[in-house]
C-alpha cells in the first residue's frame, strides 16, 4: 500500500501521535540519530550517521540493574513507544539481522522491549555514500527488510510505502495526515534505479561463507592484519556488532550494573584470567570478526552479519576496506 | 518477559579451603535465599553457573556438585582476578548472586552402562567433580569409574580429603599425580598425559573426560587416541573469558561454536572439526 506524506505535515506526525520520535540530526560535521521534538530538526539530506541507530535498541552504556548493598532493583520495563525516522534501509536491516540473536534461547529483555515498541520509517537512498556496497549483500537503497514503512524523499513531499501490519496500521489509524498516491511509484523507480547503479562497490559473496571454512590457516590473515591499528572503530560503529562487556560501578553502597559495547579487536576481550590468551594476536583477532561477520553468523543464524553500509571502510583510520578485504579472501 | 541478567541472591552455607597460597582454592557451598527456588533449582553435571558478587562483577564457574545434593550448589574457585579476589575475602553467611544453570553438561543419561574415565588437572577437577559424584550416586547406572587427577604439587592438588576417601573403596578406582617429586608422596610423579598413558585404561565400553589446562587437554586427547580411544569416546569441558554467560556477548567462541551455550562440554568428534582458537 503506498500513500503520500506531504512535507508540511510531518510536525503532525511527529507531535500527534504519541511518539517519542528519533530521528537523523546534523552535529557539527556529523549526523547522529536524536530524539526530535519537529521536523526541521531531522537532516534528510544525510547519508549515513557516524554512530550507527542501533544504539537506540542496544545502547552504547545500558544499566541492567542497580543495587544498594545487596539488593537488587530491577529496572521497570520501558513502555514508551518510539518511532525511528528516516533511518537508513542498511540500518533497518541490521536489526532483522540481530534479531534472532537476542531473541533466540536466552530473551534480551532490553534488546526486545525497545524493538517492540519501536514503529521503524526508513527512508530511500537517493545518493548512496562512497562506501556503500549494500547491493552485494542483496539489499539495496529501497530495501525494506527490518522496516515497516519507507519513506521516498520527492521534494515537496514522501512516498510512502507500507512494509508490515505495524507500518500499515499507523497508516489506517492516521489516514487524516496522508494522501492517496498517484505517480509518484513511478518516480520512485527511477529514483532507486539512479540510486542502485550509483553503488559502485561491489564485492561477490556468493559461497564465500562455504570459501571463508577453507581459509582459517591461510597466511593472508597475518598479512591484512600487518595495517590494523586494533582501535575498534570499525567494531563499535557496524550496525551488526553486538559484542558487549558487563561492568559493575560503584558509588559507596549503591551501584549498578552495565553493559557497555565491547570489540572483538580488543586484546582484553578473550584474556583469560590465568593469563591464557585464545586470540592473542592482531591476526587472531582479525579474522575473527571477519569470519564471525561472513562464516560464524551465517552458521548460526543463515545470514551473513554485513549489511554493506561501508561505515568500517569510511572510518578505518588506516583506509582499510572490508570490500577489499572480501574480494581478496573471495579471490584466493 | 524474564531477565536472564539478574542474578538470584543465595547466601554462602559452607567454605572449604582446598588450596591454599598464590594460586588459593576455594568451594563456596552457596544456598538461594529464596527457598523454593533453593530446593527447585536442578541442573546437569557439567553445567555452569554465573557467580555474582555486586559492585565487583560475575564469573562463570561449573558447579562443582552433583544435582545429586540437593538444596546447595557449590563453585569451586581459584584466585586469580578481580572478581574472585573478593569472593575468596568472604565468609559463611555473607551473600552471592548465582544465575544458571548455563551451558550443555556432560550427556549422563547417554553414558549409562559406560565406564566413565575422568582425567583433570589442576582446578580442572571441577566439573567432573560434579561427574564423579553424580556416577557415584548413581553407582548401578554406569561402569567402572576410574578418577585420574593430578596437579603440579600436593599444595595444587584439589578435593584432596574426597579423593583420598575415594581411594579407600572399591567401586572407584583412584589415580593421583604431581608434576615433580616430593617428600612422602607415595603415588605417580609426572604430568598427567603421562600418568594416562602408563595406566592405560581400556576403551571399550568407556567415556573418557577430561578438563585442565588447554595445554594438558591437547596432550591427554592425543594420549587417549593412542590408547584406541575414538573421538566420539572423548569429551572435554572448556574454559572461555565470558561476559553475559547466555551467548550474546560474543567473546567465548571457537569458530561459530559458543562455549557457554554450545559448550562447555563438547565431543572430541565435534570439536575436532571446528577450526577456532581454544
Amino acid at each position: 500500500m503506498d500513500a503520500v506524506l506531504k512535507k508540511d505535515r510531518l510536525d503532525e506526525l511527529i507531535t500527534k501521535l504519541g511518539y517519542e520520535v528519533i530521528a537523523p540530526v546534523r552535529k557539527g560535521t556529523t549526523v547522529s540519530f536524536e530524539t526530535v521534538s519537529k521536523a526541521s530538526d531531522i537532516a534528510w539530506d544525510y547519508a549515513n550517521s557516524v554512530v550507527p541507530p542501533k544504539k537506540i535498541f542496544f545502547p552504547q552504556t545500558e544499566e541492567l540493574f542497580a543495587f544498594d548493598g545487596k539488593t537488587i532493583a530491577e529496572r521497570t520495563p520501558e513502555t514508551i513507544k518510539r518511532m525511528v525516522l528516516g533511518i537508513r534501509p542498511c540500518d533497518a536491516r541490521s536489526f532483522a539481522i540481530l534479531d534472532p540473536l537476542f531473541t533466540k534461547d536466552f530473551k534480551d529483555p532490553y534488546y526486545i522491549r525497545r524493538r517492540e515498541n519501536t514503529v521503524l520509517v526508513g527512508l530511500a537512498c537517493a545518493i548512496p555514500g562512497r562506501n556503500c556496497f549494500c547491493t552485494s549483500l542483496g539489499a539495496g537503497p529501497f530495501d525494506t527488510t527490518g522496516l515497516d514503512l519507507l519513506l521516498v524523499d520527492m521534494g515537496d513531499r514522501f512516498l510512502v510505502r507500507s512494509v508490515t501490519e505495524k507500518g500499515k496500521t499507523l497508516l489506517t489509524e492516521n489516514e487524516e495526515l496522508f494522501e492517496e498516491a498517484t505517480d509518484e511509484a513511478g518516480t520512485a523507480d527511477e529514483i532507486r534505479e539512479r540510486a542502485e547503479s550509483a553503488i559502485k562497490r561491489t564485492v561477490d559473496v556468493s559461497g564465500l561463507p562455504e570459501k571463508l571454512k577453507t581459509l582459517f590457516d591461510h597466511p593472508v590473515w597475518e598479512d591484512m592484519a600487518q595495517t590494523c591499528l586494533g582501535c575498534y572503530n570499525c567494531t563499535y560503529l557496524c550496525p551488526t556488532c553486538h559484542c558487549f562487556d558487563i561492568q559493575d560501578e560503584v558509588r559507596g553502597r549503591k551501584g549498578r550494573r552495565i553493559r557497555v559495547w565491547d570489540s572483538c579487536s580488543n586484546p582484553e576481550y578473550t584474556l583469560h584470567g590465568s593469563g591464557y590468551n585464545p586470540r592473542p594476536g592482531r591476526k587472531n583477532r582479525m579474522r575473527n570478526r571477519i569470519l564471525h561477520k561472513y562464516q560464524y553468523y551465517p552458521d548460526n543464524f543463515g545470514v551473513i552479519a554485513c549489511v554493506g553500509c561501508g561505515r568500517c571502510a569510511s572510518n578505518c583510520p588506516v583506509g582499510l576496506s572490508i570490500v577489499e578485504e572480501l574480494s581478496t579472501l573471495g579471490g584466493i | 518477559m524474564e531477565n536472564p541478567y539478574v542474578p538470584n541472591m543465595a547466601t554462602i552455607i559452607g567454605l572449604k579451603e582446598e588450596v591454599k597460597g598464590e594460586r588459593a582454592i576455594k568451594t563456596f557451598r552457596v544456598r538461594f535465599n529464596d527457598a523454593e527456588l533453593a530446593d527447585s533449582f536442578d541442573y546437569i553435571p557439567g553445567q555452569c553457573g554465573m557467580v555474582t558478587l555486586l559492585g565487583k562483577g560475575e564469573c562463570f564457574f561449573a558447579i562443582s556438585c552433583s544435582p545429586t545434593k540437593k538444596g546447595y550448589l557449590e563453585f569451586s574457585i581459584m584466585r586469580l582476578g578481580k572478581v574472585t579476589r573478593a569472593l575468596h575475602e568472604l565468609e559463611v553467611d555473607e551473600t552471592v548472586g548465582v544465575r544458571g544453570p548455563y551451558g550443555n553438561g556432560f550427556p549422563v543419561d547417554e553414558w549409562k552402562g559406560k565406564n566413565i574415565l575422568c582425567i583433570g588437572g589442576g582446578i580442572g577437577q571441577a566439573p567432573l567433580r560434579s561427574l564423579i559424584q553424580y556416577v557415584m550416586d548413581n553407582r548401578k547406572d554406569y561402569g567402572k569409574l576410574d578418577v585420574i587427577y593430578g596437579a603440579r604439587s600436593t599444595a595444587d592438588l584439589c578435593f584432596m580429603g574426597e579423593l583420598e576417601e575415594m581411594e579407600k573403596r572399591d567401586d572407584v578406582d583412584v589415580h593421583l599425580s604431581i608434576d615433580n617429586e616430593e617428600e612422602g608422596w607415595t603415588r605417580f610423579v609426572g604430568f598427567v598425559p603421562t600418568n594416562l598413558t602408563r595406566i592405560a585404561p581400556s576403551p571399550e565400553n568407556t567415556i573418557a573426560i577430561t578438563c585442565g589446562p588447554p595445554i594438558m587437554i591437547k596432550f591427554v586427547i592425543q594420549a587417549l587416541e593412542k590408547l584406541g580411544f575414538t573421538p566420539d569416546q572423548i569429551f572435554t569441558t572448556l574454559e572461555m573469558r565470558m561476559k553475559c554467560g547466555i551467548g550474546k556477548c560474543g567473546r567465548c567462541n571457537i569458530g561459530n561454536v559458543y562455549v557457554c551455550k554450545d559448550g562447555p562440554v563438547f565431543s572430541w568428534d565435534v570439536l575436532k572439526d571446528v577450526k577456532g582458537e581454544m
